[in-house]
């Protein structure tokens, strides 16, 4: 199988449709996912949420006791081959065991950590002897991982890493000298994935032991949240490696880092919903029961409001991070016993800009529910015994860890401006497709989210065409313009996001008959009616800053005419019916 | 040792349940192993675990039971039975139950037949002790402590908060209460094994039931959900104007006394 044969292109949803029917949704999941998605439900509620407080006081002793009990259970080896002591299991296994575990704070996180970026350079570009040494082990829990990347001036610019590689005088070993900062899982990781410059040079991937000579860890942070996942700086003083410890290629760390990374923020997406739908049960529990005025604060519009907002966003990121998996499982399904790494490293780079959607959109849903659940919660939400005030805590990492929302952000339109240099895509005839069929008469209302399927499309038309503005303007300097790259992104997130709730909705429509629909229906009506003016908001604030008059005026108008036409009335209503429904089933439904 | 253990699907009785046309909605409810019946599924394990031999889970109702049956598999049971009566019986109750399951289990020499004490959605705790006494074998419910030794078995079971000893012996029909055990839930290489572990289906014809002879003998009036629960409300005033107000609300309201 070629990167060309897979049936979606990645990255394409910024410039083309896609069919309900070729997406994944959470409706197609089989019994099997049902299951184990219930594994990993009940080991978080019976296991790791009565330990909360034992958790929080940082007694790592019991993280390490919970992640060797995932480890009997399957949890910590569902993306390592069986072959190698694991399950094998596909990418929706993946990000369900993810979603499930998403809301137990920092052992999710440390949990998360093992499993994905600690995990996965071995699987994917360990040589067979290290496979098979470390894979069974890591699955099992026997062992535990760690990754090292960050240092303390190579954050965001990872690639500029200061630690050191040197191959000693007998070919034996190399001598690493350095420090990493912020190392998640330090304190008992037994394998410590490293990455350094071989003579200063050549960026390059280990796998470091806890007990290699040389290696040491700096004191535990002090930290806002996730108090439970351990954090230090991990310092090599020339630290002995193996020769044969090197991972991959030397001077090809960064195909490893880069690509893990991908993985890890479509994980990183799944818990940031997972741990969504926790915090609005949290809140839609509350509201019930806490009365003001003579009735439950359920009961008031504002509060209404606020669940289903929530609710909506959920939807979203749910939608598109089940969308996504399927896309890696297509694209990486079958690779777990490859040793084309070439092919393998393509394959995970393919849906780059999807990952960054999931993380960014993720990490921004969990943020504001968590907010608005403190917020409804009033002066308890400050308190710490109703757990929200924790969340939000936990929360706010997400945008940072896993390349910030800025650096997702600056790689969607990148990724796409580079694919078009390379003449891959052919971004100046699609722009222009774009500006023809902008104001296009308005297709008739036939399926029941068939407005919503055409704001998807103003919206793609509305992008492209601010893409081709900004070129204009910049021309080959766009990369260096960030506000206005941003600005793309911030389209191009609403629009993935708002493809994957319409896709799921008439999918689920055609499946099920609108009537047991209504639910999905209501939140993807809802969530167009918002998306339409925040990008719309988006692309006039790009043009303003891009475009100078005369044309302003002109593209302004464009814009606005393209999006406004598909307007809706009764957005306050269809929210209402949103917030109803969930306050009514007490948790996320939809 | 050769062990049988009967589970229900049930609904997840802390959803939401909504009755319409006299019947209970299933539409979008949550199914579940009744909780009881999981009990047992695990003392079994145990049992098996320790004493050698085989864990057969049985369920009847429809199609969709499998579900229940494959998670019992990949708890750890060896294998599962579906008697499917979708295309046959309309109405089940403890009779038609028991009836049926007796008839599949008469030559099977269970030495160990688990049941949970009561289901909780229907809640008779009929079912098991009914299929002891047709089997004609000792039947002890309630247990929350069970230990084997060759043909003898020692039990503890709960009395409502009190706790008897009893010493039986087997062949032996035990229904399972809260405290016996910690169930496990299955691990994601359960559920996997699960999958290529055998699951029989079996219907009456199978079983040489005539549908007549198992015709429910309960028939449902009707179903309706309990009433709200009202806020309460708290008396004021003297002690004996409330008192009087009291009792006048109990006859009066409430039409207790
Ligand atoms: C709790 C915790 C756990 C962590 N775990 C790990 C781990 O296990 N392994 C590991 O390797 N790392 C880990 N990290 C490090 C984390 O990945 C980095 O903190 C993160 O990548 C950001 O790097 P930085 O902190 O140096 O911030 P900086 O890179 O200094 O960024 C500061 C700000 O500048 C912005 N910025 C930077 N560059 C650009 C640019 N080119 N354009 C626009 N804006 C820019 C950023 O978006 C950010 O807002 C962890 C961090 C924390 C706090």
């Amino acid at each position: 199988m070629e990167a060309d044969t897979l049936l979606y292109r990645g990255g394409s949803f910024l410039y083309g449709p896609a069919e309900a029917d070729t997406v994944f949704t959470p409706e197609d999941f089989t019994e099997e996912h049902r299951m184990i998605a219930q594994t990993a439900k009940r080991f978080l509620e019976q296991d790791v949420r009565p330990q909360n407080e034992v958790l929080e006081n940082q007694d790592f002793g019991k993280v390490k006791e919970l992640l060797q009990k995932a480890g009997d259970l399957g949890l910590l080896g569902h993306s390592v081959p069986e072959a190698y002591g694991g399950l094998g299991l596909d990418k929706i296994s993946k990000g369900l065991v993810g979603e499930m575990l998403g809301s137990g704070g920092g052992y999710s996180v440390a949990h998360s950590n093992h499993t994905c970026i600690a995990t996965l350079p071995i699987t994917y570009f360990g040589t067979e002897e290290q496979k098979g040494k470390y894979l069974p082990k890591l699955a099992s829990g026997e062992f535990l991982g760690a990754y090292c990347l960050t240092e303390p001036n190579a954050g965001s610019d990872a690639l500029a890493a200061q630690t050191t590689a040197r191959l000693n005088e007998t070919g034996t070993h190399y001598i690493l000298n350095g420090t990493k900062m912020f190392i998640t899982n330090a304190e008992f990781a037994d394998t410590f994935i490293t990455y350094a410059k071989v003579d200063g040079k050549a960026f390059t991937a280990f796998i470091v032991e806890k007990d290699f000579p040389g290696l040491s860890l700096g004191p535990e942070e002090q930290k806002m949240g996730i108090k439970s996942s351990s954090t230090r700086p991990v310092i090599f003083e020339d630290c002995e490696v193996p020769a044969e410890n090197l991972l991959g290629e030397v001077g090809k760390g960064h195909v490893i880092a880069l690509n893990v990374l991908n993985l890890g923020r479509f994980n990183l997406g799944s818990a940031c919903m997972g741990a969504s739908k926790y915090g609005l049960g949290l809140t839609l529990g509350y509201v019930k029961e806490r009365r003001q005025f003579g009735r439950t604060i359920a009961d008031f519009g504002a509060t209404q409001e606020k669940i289903a907002s929530m609710a909506m966003r959920i939807y979203a990121a749910e939608s598109l991070q089940y969308r996504t998996a399927g896309y890696l499982e297509e694209a990486l399904g079958g690779l777990y016993d490859a040793e084309d790494q070439g092919l393998i490293a393509k394959r995970m780079m393919e849906y780059a800009a999807e990952c960054a959607v999931c993380k960014v959109y993720g990490s921004e849903t969990l943020d504001a529910v968590a907010d608005e659940a403190l917020q409804l919660h009033g002066g308890y939400g400050y308190i710490k015994e109703y757990g929200v005030e924790q969340m939000y805590r936990d929360s706010r990492i997400n945008r940072i860890f896993e390349g910030t929302n800025e650096i997702n952000r600056l790689l969607i339109p990148m990724n796409l401006l580079k694919a078009a240099m390379k003449g891959q895509v052919p971004l100046p005839d699609l722009v222009e497709q774009a500006a023809t069929e902008m104001n296009a008469p308005q297709v008739e209302e036939i399926g029941p989210v068939s407005r919503e399927a055409e704001a998807v499309k103003a919206v793609r038309r509305v992008f492209l065409m601010s893409v081709g503005l900004a070129y204009e303007t910049y021309g080959d300097k766009l990369g260096e313009e960030q506000a206005v790259l941003i600005k793309l992104a911030d389209m191009a997130i609403a629009l993935y996001a708002a493809e994957s709730a319409v896709l799921r909705t008439e999918k689920a429509v055609a499946e099920n008959g609108e009537e047991r629909e209504k639910l999905k229906r209501h939140l993807t009506q809802a969530l167009i009616d918002e998306l339409l003016l925040s990008v719309e908001m988006d692309a006039r604030q790009l043009i303003q800053s891009a475009v100078d008059n005369p044309q302003l005026g002109s593209a302004t108008a464009a814009v606005t005419a393209e999006l406004s036409r598909l307007q809706r009335g009764g957005t306050a209503d269809t929210k209402r019916k949103i917030a109803l429904a969930q306050l009514e089933a007490g948790r996320y439904v939809s | 040792m050769n062990i049988y253990v009967l589970i229900k699907r049930t609904f997840d009785t802390e959803e939401k349940i909504a009755v319409s046309n006299g019947k209970i909605q299933e539409d979008g409810a949550e199914f579940i192993i009744n909780p009881y019946d999981e009990y047992a599924i695990e003392e079994a394990i145990q049992v098996r675990d320790e004493h050698g031999g085989e864990v057969t889970v049985v369920t009847m109702g429809e199609e969709e039971a499998e579900k229940q049956l494959r998670t019992a598999l990949a708890m750890g049971a060896d294998k599962a039975v579906l008697i499917n009566t979708e295309d046959d019986l309309e109405e089940l109750d403890q009779f038609t139950v028991a009836s049926v399951l007796a008839e599949y289990l008469k030559d099977k020499e269970a030495d160990l037949i688990l049941a949970g004490n009561v289901a909780i959605d229907g809640g008779s705790g009929q079912v098991g002790p009914r299929v002891a006494e047709r089997l004609g074998i000792n039947c002890v419910t309630t247990i929350t402590d069970l230990k084997i030794d060759g043909s003898d078995v020692t039990i503890v079971r709960d009395m409502e908060g009190d706790s008897e000893t009893i010493k039986t012996s087997l062949p032996l029909l035990v229904t399972a209460q809260q405290g016996l055990n910690e169930p496990r839930y299955p691990s994601l290489p359960g559920i996997m094994k699960a999958k290529k572990k055998p699951l029989e289906e079996l219907e009456l014809d199978d079983l040489d039931i005539e549908e007549d002879d198992v015709e429910a003998k309960v028939e449902t009036v009707e179903v309706y959900l309990p009433p709200k629960k009202e806020a309460g409300r708290i008396l004021e005033g003297d002690l004996s104007d409330q008192v009087s107000e009291l009792a006048s609300l109990l006859r009066n309201e409430a039409k207790v006394i």
